[in-house]
């Protein structure tokens, strides 16, 4: 509870300059739930949005006639647009997550964690609903739901790798996947197929240590997985760095390819940067160019 | 011992581990140095990534090979191997190791020890007793047998002795050993007196080896004075080849410093060079000694005595006809006599008293003005020798006639007597014979000198103690007074030979020397030293250094008169009550032969091939294998932080190692600090190594600086710190000197430096930094200091800041000059005495200069300190008062350097009316 308040009190300190983020929905029309979020055109919604002349199929009830008694012209009364967007994250917890090289320590998933909850203050403030995909509770907006999802960052997992469970994802939702993606493809790849089927947009953000960039080990060396599980012993780790390299840039590549196939986007993280960067990043692609 | 070749082996069994490298191979060929684990989230990605070459997983083959060195090179220096062995002495039994160690074996020394250091390590692996022994420092108790390596253990403490060895003691000692052995001689190759019988001794003992080194010794024969210099002998031996050297002459210069006075390029032909030094007299007053640069010999300085000083002697006579015969002349036989062994000087008297000379004689001269009886009797009083001759002009004046004259032994009565004349009874009257009080006591009296009139002294009570020659009938001839350090001779005959014939005869020459010490005048220095004691007080060592004689026992002029330098009568310089002698190693007529040795003598060439243990080279060939070693583990494992780090840190730990430090130029540092000194106007502070006190001055002249620069058009650059030794100071307007207890005694250099810089207007201002207690006359410890620091300082007389001082106004109008302290008074250069107050004027016209020292106790660096940010550092005062205090100590600080840098143009009259007007008068 006090790791978790803790990283509240960090998230909201990283959050508090961000502008509220009014995240884009392509599908106004399907969406059923309706909030105080304008998407600034004309549409169902309570809000006043603007007059335009009446044309020809405008029906005679929505004519303002209190408008256009100040007129010859006849004007029609039109509301915003307005829906609340919901956004799923994924946080990987698992072992793999927890490696760091650095010397103030900071771990690949404590990174995660802290851009998963930053996001879902900045999106809470513009109204947005958020939720953690790998809990029940559906999409809220609140500061009870926001307790819940730092309680659920701080939940490590024993598994080596982990992927995202997509089939509770409300259609046309929004969601943001954080992992390292170093683990086996295939879950991932199935995960983001379903979402894109569900109709879900989102970004992939891999979080990476320099260490696992630049692999800078040399001479006889065990590199044993961080669950102990997997081991590999080479004589000279210095030989192996041109392959790792060039299987870590495989790696980023098939994850760019198909996060452009499901319609997503894709960020590499290093832990050694500021979070602000991604965070941002995540912000805009939430938001969608405009 | 076990031999390959050139190399041996002292435990060659040792080797059989060399069998063990092959099983080594083995066991370092399977097992590779142990991986380093990582924890790596990755790993998935390295799965299947092989790698390229599998031979790794065995240790690689140069690092097997530089192991297996490792522990042979370890093997074979435990087996210990020697280079170019010895073949080992057939005979075990004692062993006895003569080495001359004379003042010839000095310049090869540390040679000699190294050799016998070797043969002394020879006979320890044999397990031989040894009997060890300098020639020249026979141990009182005899020679003893003992263990090699205890000989060895004192080795490093023995010196050459400035002298010969003392052969029946040495041959004593060893005819006393109690059992036979063969004996190892490391002879210097010189002959010395009573060498065979020493030789007999040891072959009486068993077999005699001689190991004579191959040297070419330098040796400075005694020093006789010439017309323009002096003439000296270069002995050289052993190794007779053409040498370059220099002989020098060496001796104070008049600032107290030792200097080289004159020196003679010499190149050595023959066993014996003539050498020639020109000197001029001054400076050959000065030489202490003479010595071969870069000889470290006792035989190679000469000390000097003062046979070779002439002293000066002034001759002034009280006839000023000039047209008397030379012969009658009252100066005559005086001049002849110190013409030979003296400078003579004759002038006038107030050009000669200006010289200072030795002795000063006045050949019938009655009455002195004023002046020049004063000078004379300051000039007797500091040591000088007045020497007078009575005639007819002092029996006829009225010179310490009722009253003594200061000037003169004895009271006279008038007029005087004659003997032997055409009017008198008696006849010429002879000497007594001196008495044992008397500085003539054991001069000849020749028959044939009489005396035929005199001047008689009044019978006073104290008479006789003055006399010191007196004629048969008991009649004073000589008498004498000492006067301060000085002392006043009066002889009551003439001079010439028309009161006596004295002056004719070869008493009279002895008489003088032995009144003015002037010593060559006779060469019988025997005689001079007979009855003396003499007592040592600078002594020789082996090498040729001057050592301070402490308490040596005196020795007595007549075994003085024919010593050799020995033991007892060490080589070095030797007082008695009126003169120094020499006592040299090499004395006049020395001659040195090469040793010659018998038949019977084995003589071995010290060149023979030494044998070099390699046990140390090898240990240090594994020691470096084994940190390559670690290192090379370090990288196959992947440890190593990176070659280029390791290199980085190699070379930081190693080059200051290698490289010596290299000394900046210290031209290139004097001159960079002039620069920064003089770009602009800087205060200086005497460094006075008190950190605490630099810092405070430091601070307190940064305070007058800011001071300076927002009140006046002042603006100085940030204080510097100067040492006196060393810096150089003619750049600053100001030296700012707190007196500290610790502050040391400053060099004759440094005090040469301060005058001149005082004099060429530099002004240094001391601060004692005790106001607080120093009121009252009371004297302080810092003023003390002071005292003694400015006792060689060029110090003006002094006086307490008058009131219309300069430095009340050059800026400020101030009649005080508080600092920490208030109150103390502050001195400067007394005013000209001839300024006096004019009437109307309000201020003397003082002189120009400023003073070249303010001296005060107020502790100002204190007041004015300020931290770098502008803060005062110290407290002043109390409250408000306080502040004043502070505010006037800026305003005398501005004032100071004011004074020091416009001097008396505030002095000047035409800022009076604006001066009046100020004071509102």
């Amino acid at each position: 509870m006090n790791k978790s308040n803790d990283l509240r009190t960090r998230s909201e300190a990283l959050a508090a300059p961000m502008p509220a983020l009014l995240a884009e929905a392509d599908h106004l029309a399907q969406t059923l739930m309706m909030g105080g979020h304008g998407r600034r055109r004309a549409g169902n919604g309570s809000e006043f949005w603007q007059y335009r002349p009446a044309q020809a199929g405008d029906p005679a009830r929505a004519i303002d006639w209190r408008r256009s008694a100040q007129s010859d012209a006849v004007f029609v009364r039109e509301k915003e647009w307005q829906a609340a967007q919901s956004v799923y994250f994924w946080c990987d917890q698992s072992a793999s997550m927890q490696f760091t090289s650095l010397k103030n320590g900071t771990v690949k998933s404590d990174r995660g964690a802290l851009l998963a909850l930053s996001l879902s203050i900045v999106l809470m403030q513009g109204g947005e609903r958020v939720a953690l995909c790998h809990h029940d509770t559906p999409p809220r907006n609140g500061p009870q739901q926001l307790r819940r999802i730092a309680e659920g960052l701080c939940l490590p997992l024993d598994a080596e790798h982990s992927a995202p469970d997509v089939s509770h994802f409300v259609p046309h939702a929004q969601a943001v996947f954080l992992s390292d993606f170093l683990g086996p493809i295939e879950p991932i790849e199935a995960a983001l197929e379903a979402a894109a089927n569900a109709g879900v947009r989102g970004a992939l953000c891999q979080i990476l240590d320099p260490a696992e960039e630049a692999f800078p080990y040399k001479g006889r060396t065990v590199f044993t997985s961080m669950n102990g599980r997997v081991s590999h012993e080479t004589m000279r780790a210095d030989d192996l760095q041109t392959r790792y390299k060039t299987r870590l840039n495989a790696r980023k590549a098939t994850l760019q390819n198909l996060a452009a196939q499901a319609g997503w986007q894709f960020i590499c993280h290093h832990t050694d940067t500021p979070a602000r960067v991604p965070l941002l990043w995540l912000y805009q692609a939430l938001e969608g160019a405009r | 011992m076990w031999t390959i070749g050139p190399l041996g082996f002292a435990n060659p069994w040792l080797l059989c581990g060399l069998l063990v490298l092959p099983l080594l191979w083995v066991l370092l060929r399977a097992v590779p140095p142990a991986p380093n684990s990582v924890r790596f989230s990755g790993v998935a990605l390295l799965l299947g990534l092989n790698d390229k070459d599998s031979q790794a997983a065995r240790t690689p083959w140069w690092l097997l090979l530089l192991r297996l060195g490792l522990v042979s090179a370890l093997i074979m220096a435990f087996a210990g191997p020697i280079l170019n062995p010895k073949p080992q002495t057939q005979d075990t039994g004692p062993l006895i190791v003569l080495v001359d160690g004379t003042w010839a074996d000095a310049p090869v020394w540390p040679t000699q020890m190294a050799r016998l250091d070797e043969i002394l390590e020879q006979a320890e692996r044999g397990d031989r007793l040894v009997a060890f022994a300098v020639s020249t420092d026979v141990p009182a108790g005899g020679l003893t047998f003992a263990p090699a390596r205890e000989w060895r253990a004192g080795l490093a403490g023995r010196v050459p002795a400035p002298f010969a060895p003392d052969a029946d003691a040495l041959a004593a000692a060893i005819e006393a050993l109690d059992r036979k052995a063969s004996t190892l001689w490391l002879s210097d190759g010189i002959a010395y007196t009573g060498r065979e019988k020493v030789l007999a001794a040891l072959q009486s003992k068993g077999a005699v080896q001689v190991i004579e080194t191959p040297q070419s010794v330098l040796a400075l024969g005694s020093v006789e004075r010439d017309e323009n210099g002096v003439s000296l002998d270069v002995h050289q031996f052993g190794v007779t080849d053409d040498r370059d050297f220099k002989v020098l002459a060496m001796g104070p210069d008049p600032a107290g410093v030792e200097r080289v006075l004159g020196q003679a390029h010499v190149v050595s032909q023959e066993s014996i060079t003539p050498v020639h030094l020109a000197l001029r007299p001054e400076l050959m007053n000065r030489v202490t000694r003479f010595q071969i640069e870069n000889m470290r010999s006792a035989a190679a300085v000469q000390l000097v005595g003062d046979n070779l000083k002439r002293p000066e002697v002034v001759l002034i006579s009280g006839d000023n006809d000039n047209g008397t015969l030379d012969i009658l002349s009252q100066l005559h036989y005086l001049r002849t006599a110190f013409s030979a062994s003296s400078d003579v000087i004759e002038g006038a008297f107030s050009d000669v008293i200006a010289a200072n000379p030795d002795v000063i004689v006045l050949a019938d001269v009655a009455q002195l003005s004023g002046g020049e009886e004063t000078d004379l009797l300051d000039w007797t009083r500091k040591g000088g020798v007045l020497l007078r001759f009575s005639g007819p002009k002092l029996a006829a004046s009225d010179v310490s006639r009722d009253a003594l004259d200061p000037l003169m032994p004895v009271r006279l009565r008038a007029g005087g007597r004659s003997l032997g004349g055409a009017m008198s009874w008696g006849e010429p009257k002879q000497l007594q014979e001196f008495s044992e009080k008397s500085p003539f006591y054991g001069l000849d009296i020749p028959k044939d000198v009489t005396v035929s009139s005199q001047i008689m002294a009044q019978p006073d009570p104290d008479l006789s103690a003055r006399v010191i020659a007196s004629l048969a009938d008991g009649t004073p001839l000589v008498t004498r007074k000492s006067v301060g350090q000085g002392q006043v001779v009066l002889f009551h005959v003439t001079a010439n030979a028309q009161w006596s014939t004295l002056p004719l005869s070869g008493l009279f020459l002895s008489m003088l020397q032995r009144l003015t010490q002037a010593s060559n005048i006779t060469s019988s220095e025997t005689e001079e030293l007979t009855g003396q004691v003499l007592s040592p007080i600078r002594l020789l060592d082996g090498f040729g250094n001057l050592y301070d004689a402490g308490l040596k026992p005196s020795v007595s002029g007549e075994v003085f008169s024919t010593a050799r330098t020995s033991s007892r009568t060490p080589a070095g310089l030797y007082q008695s009550p009126l003169r120094t002698f020499a006592l040299n190693v090499i004395q006049k007529g020395d001659i040195f032969l090469p040793a010659q040795w018998p038949q019977s003598v084995t003589i071995l060439t010290s060149e023979v091939t030494s044998e070099t243990s390699l046990k140390p080279f090898l240990l240090i060939a594994a020691l470096f294998a084994l940190a390559v070693d670690m290192l090379a583990t370090l990288a196959l494992t992947g440890r190593m932080i990176g070659m280029g780090r390791a290199a980085i840190f190699a070379g930081t730990v190693c080059l200051p190692l290698i490289m010596a430090p290299h000394p900046i130029h210290a031209q290139q540092v004097s001159d960079a600090f002039l620069q920064t000194a003089s770009s602009e106007l800087t205060l200086a502070y005497v460094v006075t190594g008190d950190d605490a006190v630099d810092t405070t001055s430091r601070q307190g002249l940064l305070g007058v600086s800011q001071a300076l620069a927002a009140r006046t058009s002042v603006e100085p650059a940030a204080p510097i710190g100067v040492d006196l030794a060393t810096d150089p100071l003619g750049v600053f307007p100001l030296i700012y000197w707190p007196i500290t207890q610790g502050q040391t005694a400053l060099s004759a250099q440094t005090y040469d430096k301060l005058n001149a810089y005082m004099r060429t207007g530099g002004t240094i201002f001391f601060d004692t930094r005790d106001g607080d207690i120093s009121g009252f006359g009371r004297v302080t410890p810092m003023g003390s200091k002071l005292r003694s620091i400015a006792a060689q300082l060029d110090v003006p007389p002094l006086e307490p800041v008058p009131q219309d001082h300069v430095l009340t106004r050059s800026f400020y109008l101030l009649q005080e000059f508080p600092g920490r302290y208030v109150g103390a008074d502050l001195w400067v250069q007394k005013s000209a005495t001839e300024t006096e107050f004019i009437e109307g004027m309000p201020f003397r016209s003082l002189n120009d200069n400023v003073s070249p020292v303010i001296i005060g106790a107020n502790d100002w660096a204190s007041a004015w300190a300020v931290a770098d940010d502008g803060r005062a550092v110290r407290p002043v005062g109390a409250g408000y008062a306080g502040e004043r205090q502070r505010e006037m100590a800026y305003r005398f600080g501005i004032n100071l350097i004011l004074y020091v840098l416009t001097g008396s143009y505030k002095s000047d009259q035409i800022h009076v009316p604006a001066l009046l007007e100020r004071l509102g008068e």
